[in-house]
C-alpha cells in the first residue's frame, strides 16, 4: 500500500472514478444525436472495488478497473437511428455522479484537514 | 485526436457545441432559402443536412464532429404560376425543397442539445474549481 491510499484511504480512487465517469457520461450526452452512437457507462461500485483491492499504482489501478467495469447502457426504448443515448437518463446519472463527486471531495477535505491540525498541533 | 494529450470534458462538450452549431447554421440557411422560387427543378434549392458522427479518444470517451454536410434528395415542387415573371413557357416555378416544420422542430432540438452541452460544461468547471481549491 503506498503513502496516499494511507492517507487519503478509498477516497482518492473513488474521485479519480467519479472524475472518469463524469467524462463518460458526458460523452454520452456529447453524442445524443449522433446516428448509431452506443452509450457507454461503468458499474462504479465493481470499478471502485476492482481499484481498491489492487495494490499496484493507483493511475493505472483505475483505468484498468474502469475498463474492465464497462458496459453499454440498455435503453429503455430503442430509437430507429441506431442511437441508445437517453438524455433523461443520461442527465439524470450525470446530477448525481456531480453530486457524489463533491461528496468524495468533502471527504478528501475533512481528512486534509485533520491532518493539517495535527501538524500544527492546535 | 491528433494531439496526444488524453480527451477532456471540455473537449467533449466543447466540440458537440461546435458539432450542434453547424447543425444550426445549416437550419437557418434552410429556413432563409424556404419559398424562394427559381424558373427551373435544377436551381431550386435543396435542403442541406449536416452528418454526425462521434470521434473516439479511450473506449466510452468519445466526442462528435460532423463528417459532411449533404445535400438532401427532396425534389423542388412544381407549381403553375404562369404570371411569375420566372416562370418557364409551360408557366411552371419550382419552390425550394425545405420542409419548414421539421426544420423547425431540428432547430428547437438543436437548441437543447447546445444547452445540455453547456450545462455539462458549467458542472465539469465547477466541480474543477472546487478540486482546485481543495486543502485551502
Amino acid at each position: 500500500m503506498s503513502v496516499d491510499d494511507n492517507l487519503f484511504g478509498i477516497h482518492g480512487k473513488a474521485l479519480a472514478l467519479r472524475s472518469q465517469r463524469l467524462s463518460l457520461l458526458a460523452s454520452n450526452i456529447a453524442n445524443a444525436s449522433t446516428p448509431g452512437y452506443k452509450a457507454r457507462d461503468i458499474d462504479f461500485e465493481s470499478a471502485l472495488k476492482e481499484a481498491t483491492t489492487q495494490a499496484g499504482n493507483s493511475a493505472t489501478d483505475v483505468s484498468r478497473a474502469v475498463d474492465d467495469s464497462m458496459g453499454y447502457r440498455v435503453p429503455l426504448q430503442p430509437s430507429l437511428d441506431g442511437n441508445t443515448v437517453e438524455l433523461s437518463t443520461e442527465q439524470t446519472l450525470f446530477a448525481e455522479n456531480a453530486v457524489k463527486y463533491r461528496t468524495t471531495l468533502s471527504f478528501l477535505e475533512g481528512r486534509i484537514n485533520t491532518i493539517n491540525r495535527a501538524l500544527k498541533g492546535e | 485526436m491528433s494531439s496526444n494529450t488524453p480527451m477532456n470534458i471540455f473537449d467533449i462538450a466543447g466540440r458537440a457545441m461546435s458539432a450542434q452549431l453547424v447543425r444550426l447554421n445549416a437550419t437557418a440557411s434552410n429556413m432563409a432559402n424556404a419559398g424562394n422560387v427559381t424558373g427551373t427543378a435544377g436551381e431550386a434549392y435543396r435542403a442541406i443536412k449536416p452528418v454526425f458522427e462521434s470521434v473516439t479518444d479511450t473506449p466510452g470517451v468519445s466526442t462528435v464532429k460532423v463528417k459532411n454536410v449533404v445535400t438532401t434528395n427532396a425534389e423542388p415542387t412544381k407549381r403553375h404560376d404562369p404570371n411569375h415573371p420566372l416562370a418557364d413557357s409551360n408557366g411552371d416555378v419550382w419552390e425550394a425543397a425545405v420542409d419548414g416544420n421539421a426544420e423547425l422542430i431540428d432547430m428547437i432540438e438543436t437548441a437543447r442539445m447546445y444547452q445540455n452541452n453547456v450545462q455539462v460544461l458549467n458542472t465539469a468547471k465547477s466541480l474543477m474549481m472546487e478540486t482546485i481549491r481543495i486543502g485551502k
